[in-house]
């Protein structure tokens, strides 16, 4: 188990050279850089002092030079500053020498998108389950149907416009929540539980959007895995010798057919933390998708190497801790792993 | 008890979804009930008071800004800090820290008097000292700031007393005055021992303009309320919210919701929605004034056939530039002839568009040795067709200007093919190093008429804005003189001249320029109307919100 | 076939899917007007007998232009997911078939590419590719391969050992025999499957890449940029954001209601007996 482990520890380590270095290069080989933004297209601005920005910021080096130095900073977990924000720090929050302290830009954005990617994966669970459940319980009957077409109808949406439209059905025409944002006008007056439901109201509609796309995923994930399971021998079994079909349904089908669901909760952590620039966008939320998006448009390489390496190292490790608790979870898997 | 669940029920669902879907994307939202029915047609004194919110696309980086440098930086900042001079409602430059400036009799030293008794929002004194500190800074190597070079010809910056400000410059320099309308003066007390690459003033600046900096919610808002002792006088408006939304349609449903209080409007919304929609204008009030940019077809003049002054001017000539102005700007433009902004002191009035001809144009390109030889509809010259590509930028007022000229070059026979591009790939992919035939693109219409760095022949290097390689020494001779000559009236007269070259060569067509629009909740007062040549922004500090309409901040239900 | 049909869902999947297709087909037969055609002097014109569906911001016949947009926005799906599809077959199979080092490099360069956001991915490939409708295509194309290589390694994993495959390996069979004729053949179902619904999400793909800008540009129609143009007008022109939206629904309703159905009846664990 340990040398089991140890392997795949080790390999993590390659790999995320291998994507920190294709993602240099991409970002790199991508014409224009920090200088060539659309505020930079003044003619109050001169080449000359262009150049000088890009020598400041090494631009003007070879791209593997770059990459050392990358690398150097890297070793030290510093994440550098931001080229675009006026060298706010790229990941956590420093302190000038007057006591000001100012946040790092992940810092902040993170936990916004955790937030609403949580809650919506809570939301998915807590629908697609017992559409999934009931679906494969009356296989091909209406219900199976009627949910079948509704999860693909919720995933064919196209999701801005879905949200547009939301938007102006429950804050225009009628005042039932915010339109966009994370807080309304006078929110810092208020006491810490009418600030948590302000904000509340204000994710109703990110978090209902997010989750439903996930929704067919995961509810025809649960349907096909419980048919799966109902028509293996040791359900007849149990159903032969008498058990209650509750019993069987719940007892013995839903928990093996729910432990691959574990797999896709490992492969899901690099969606909960990356956002998503359009709802993000639609809705004004600054979160990690906006973030590295701007970042993007803006050339701004060291938050989108910073993103991209936070980014990779947590879905390493989501895939490491799925197939462990799947391997804890079944008897069979981690016999094999073992070996 | 899962079990029971009604079959129907998930179809149901999923029709009620679909029915409400239908419903909301169809209903004429004929009664609006989050706006309240208040009467905004009383007049009542101008007060103190209130909150003006508006909305912004983008966040700005910071709010020093000779670094930060984009549109949402110099927007907010310019709120908070003072520069030495200003243009006025007529767009005339006068003092705004300065009470008075002398230009000494060489053209070369240019002196600046302050005003008396300035101070900062925290208190401190603002003297000649924090002008000087801040030129300094601009100049210095270390700063990161493009907008350097024009304050590096000062050779001697001096501070006589604490009142005044000298700066001597090698030889006379006519824009020298626009330049020191657009630098923010910063505090020096706060500033001498920081890094101002990085310093954490620009996310807590202290100014001494009418606002200072209350709150900033990173990607959300940023609040600003008056500075009690600004050095312009009292704002009317406590406070200011701006609030950062990226995507405009959502920016359009918070302002049909009376959560925001302005913002920028494109055409259509003008012209079209707001029109049909009186629940809008009851609360609503429209403005319109002059753009502050053009938009243009530039040649790369380095590529054949754009080499010949027939084929630019028979391609001005082919152009419709009023059906520009209809189809994309839907009438809320004007047709310009000149880099200048129409009504100006430095436009020709004399100079007029190349009017649509196509029957010239192809005259013109029948001169230069276009014809359609093969029959197949489109030109050509020894073989080779008349076709190349017009390149724009994500910009779909210039994606649809790109169309309209595609299909009138069709008329003529000439085949374009249009190129929409994300910004920093256009900028470092294809104008850096001049591979493009024809773009589309636009200008500032700018205060100052020295266009040195756009049309002199010097500027043409890797990066620098004379990208469409435009050289006319004639062109040349005149942009030199126009920088050296500091009386306005003989300024006027060469650029004049400039204007009217530039016209007939035809490097670039002018194509139109767009109206500034602007929507603004009718519970603000005091906005100029019609809008004087410097925009309706000109008297923020006199708008005001009276009490009866003050919007009523969230309360504990 | 016969066994999709019969679920009800598949069948209304595979309607769709023809009607669809058949209506792109036919595009150039049917529209009342020329796509590129500017009026403006009918510019934002609300559906009405002359306009099915309307006009938009230059005056254009919104009916004409969803007819041609659906030809782009069903090549991009095809091509896009064509390409997806070879390189997902030729990777996953060798990284099957031969197992060892091989698989090891192979998945891990799929490891790689899926923990790299793939609309950066796009970005950087439309930067280096101008970006065209073409381009367009390949850059999904080449950014979705990922799920396909998994899928048919699986396949072949799982089959590589049967009888019939280690028989005729037995006899002498070539490797590219073996995968042509035995493995991939057998594996063809969840391939056909995994593409049909790879088709949808290429559509979802290029409408939200029309979103940022990014996807099929102008003057060309797709709907996905039909349907980005009507979204600043969603409460003054319905008609701009409605007809495409409804369009990019059921397309991909329709795609992965016919997926879903097939991979049911072909699932011999969750069919019904």
């Amino acid at each position: 188990m340990l040398k089991y482990l140890l392997k795949r520890f080790f390999w993590m380590i390659p790999l995320i050279i291998g994507i920190s270095l294709i993602s240099f290069l991409i970002m790199h080989l991508a014409p224009g850089d920090i200088t060539t933004s659309e505020a930079s297209f003044n003619p109050k601005a001169s080449e000359e002092s262009r150049q000088k920005l890009r020598e400041l910021y090494s631009l003007d080096k070879p791209v593997i030079v770059q990459y050392g130095l990358w690398v150097k900073r890297m070793a030290t977990l510093d994440f550098g500053t931001s080229f675009a924000s006026h060298q706010r720090p790229v990941f956590w929050q420093t302190k000038d020498k007057d006591g000001n302290i100012t946040l790092g830009m992940i810092q902040e954005a993170l936990p916004i998108t955790l937030l609403i990617n949580v809650l919506s994966l809570i939301l998915i669970i807590a629908v697609a389950l017992p559409l999934g459940v009931i679906s494969a319980l009356k296989q091909n009957q209406l219900a199976d149907r009627g949910i079948t077409l509704f999860v693909f109808i919720s995933f064919a949406i196209p999701g801005f416009w879905l949200a547009l439209m939301l938007m102006y059905w429950t804050g225009v025409q009628h005042a039932w929540l915010p339109i966009s944002g994370l807080e309304s006008m006078g929110h810092e007056h208020l006491t810490w539980f009418y600030r948590t439901i302000d904000t509340l109201k204000h994710l109703v509609l990110p978090v209902f959007i997010s989750g439903l796309t996930g929704l067919a995923g995961i509810s025809l994930f649960v349907r096909n895995g419980m048919l799966e399971v109902l028509h293996q021998d040791y359900i007849t079994t149990a159903r032969a010798k008498g058990l209650k079909e509750n019993r069987v349904v719940y007892g013995h089908a839903l928990r093996n057919a729910l432990l691959p669901l574990i797999t896709i909760f490992g492969l899901s952590i690099p969606g909960l933390i990356g956002g998503s620039v359009i709802a993000e966008s639609i809705f004004a939320i600054p979160g990690m998708g906006k973030l590295f998006y701007d970042a993007v448009l803006m050339r701004d390489f060291p938050v989108i190497m910073g993103i991209l390496t936070i980014g990779s190292v947590l879905t390493l490790i989501g895939n490491l801790l799925a197939d462990l608790s799947y391997a804890w979870a079944d008897p069979r898997v981690r016999r094999g792993v073992m070996q | 008890m899962l079990n029971k669940t009604h079959p129907y029920n998930f179809k149901k669902m999923a029709f009620i979804t679909l029915v409400s879907l239908f419903i909301v994307a169809c209903g004429n939202s004929s009664s609006n009930q989050s706006l309240a029915n208040i009467d905004y047609s009383k007049t009542y004194p101008s007060t103190n008071g209130g909150t003006l919110i508006d909305a912004m696309t983008g966040e700005p980086s910071g709010l020093i800004a000779m670094i930060a440098g984009e549109s949402a930086a110099s927007t907010i900042a310019g709120n908070i800090f003072n520069s030495l001079l200003k243009y006025d409602k007529n767009l005339d430059l006068t003092g705004e820290l300065a009470q008075s400036w002398e230009i000494s009799s060489d053209q070369k030293t240019i002196t600046f008097h302050l005003k008396p008794n300035l101070k900062w929002a925290d208190n401190h004194d603002l003297s000649s000292d924090d002008v000087l500190f801040t030129w300094q800074k601009v100049t210095d190597e270390k700063t990161r700031t493009p907008y350097g070079s024009d304050f590096k010809l000062v050779t001697k910056a001096e501070t006589p007393d604490t009142n005044t400000f000298r700066v001597t410059y090698a030889a006379p320099y006519a824009p020298a005055l626009d330049t020191w309308a657009g630098l923010h003066i910063l505090p020096k007390h706060l500033l001498k021992n920081q890094d101002i690459n990085t310093t954490a003033f620009a996310r807590h600046p202290v100014g001494s303009h009418y606002y200072k900096l209350d709150s900033w919610k990173n990607g959300q808002y940023l609040k600003l309320t008056r500075n009690d002792n600004a050095t312009q006088g009292q704002a009317k408006i406590d406070h200011l919210l701006s609030r950062i939304i990226p995507d405009k349609a959502a920016q359009f449903l918070e302002l049909s919701a009376d959560n925001i209080d302005s913002m920028g409007l494109n055409p259509i919304q003008y012209a079209r929605i707001f029109p049909a929609r009186p629940d809008l204008n009851k609360n609503i009030a429209l403005y319109k004034e002059l753009g502050n940019s053009y938009t243009y077809l530039g040649f790369n003049l380095k590529r054949k056939p754009f080499d010949d002054i027939r084929v630019r001017q028979a391609i001005n000539y082919a152009i419709n530039k009023q059906e520009i102005i209809d189809g994309v700007l839907l009438g809320l433009g004007e047709p310009v002839a000149s880099p200048y902004k129409p009504g100006t002191r430095w436009s020709n009035p004399a100079l007029k568009p190349y009017p649509y001809d196509p029957n010239k144009a192809k005259a013109l390109l029948k001169a230069a040795g276009y014809e359609d030889h093969d029959g197949d509809g489109i030109i050509d010259k020894a073989g080779k067709p008349l076709s190349f590509e017009i390149l724009t930028n994500q910009n779909k007022e210039r994606e649809m200007t790109g169309v309209l000229i595609q299909r009138r070059l069709k008329d003529v026979g000439i085949n374009a093919n249009i190129r929409v591009l994300e910004w920093a790939s256009f900028l470092g992919r294809f104008i850096k190093p001049k591979d493009f035939d024809v773009v589309v693109l636009g200008w500032s219409l700018s205060l100052d008429p020295d266009q040195y760095s756009i049309w002199h022949s010097s500027q043409q290097a890797p990066g620098q804005f004379n990208f469409i390689s435009y050289s006319n020494p004639r062109v040349d001779k005149l942009l030199e003189a126009g920088r050296l000559e500091l009386n306005p009236e003989k300024r006027m007269v060469i650029y004049h001249e400039f204007s009217k070259i530039l016209l007939e060569d035809s490097p670039i067509v002018f194509l139109s320029a767009g109206y500034g629009l602007s929507a603004i909740h009718k519970r603000v007062r005091g906005i100029s109307e019609p809008a004087p040549p410097a925009g309706i922004g000109h008297n923020t500090y006199e708008w005001n919100i009276p009490n009866a309409y003050a919007r009523t901040e969230m309360s504990e239900h | 076939m016969n066994k999709v049909l019969h679920n009800p869902l598949a069948l209304i999947g595979f309607v769709i899917i023809a009607g669809i297709l058949f209506l792109a087909l036919i595009a150039p037969l049917i529209a009342p007007y020329d796509p590129d055609a500017i009026n403006v002097k009918a510019i934002l014109l609300s559906p009405s007998a002359n306009h099915l569906m309307g006009t938009d911001g230059l005056g254009r016949d919104v009916f004409t232009r969803m007819l041609y947009g659906s030809r782009i926005s069903l090549m991009v799906g095809f091509v896009a997911v064509g390409i997806a599809t070879a390189i997902g077959i030729i990777l996953g199979a060798i990284a099957g078939f031969y197992r060892g080092w091989v698989d090891t490099v192979i998945m891990r360069v799929v490891d790689v590419m899926l923990s790299i956001p793939t609309f950066f991915l796009i970005l950087a490939v439309i930067a280096f590719l101008t970006p065209s409708i073409w381009n367009i295509m390949i850059v999904i194309g080449l950014t979705s391969w990922m799920g396909v290589t998994r899928l048919v390694r699986a396949e072949f994993l799982s089959l590589r050992n049967r009888e019939f495959v280690l028989a005729a390996q037995a006899l002498g069979a070539k490797d590219a025999r073996l995968i042509f004729t035995h493995l991939l053949p057998n594996s063809l179902t969840p391939i056909i499957v995994s593409s049909i619904l790879g088709i949808a999400s290429a559509v979802l793909v290029e409408s939200g890449l029309s979103f940022l800008g990014l996807g099929v540009q102008a003057p060309q129609a797709s709907w996905g940029n039909i349907l980005t143009d009507g979204k600043e007008y969603i409460q003054f022109a319905w008609w701009l954001s409605l007809f495409p939206g409804l369009a990019i629904l059921i397309t991909v309703l329709g795609y992965n209601l016919f997926g879903d159905g097939l991979r049911d009846a072909y699932n011999p664990r969750t069919s019904q007996h």
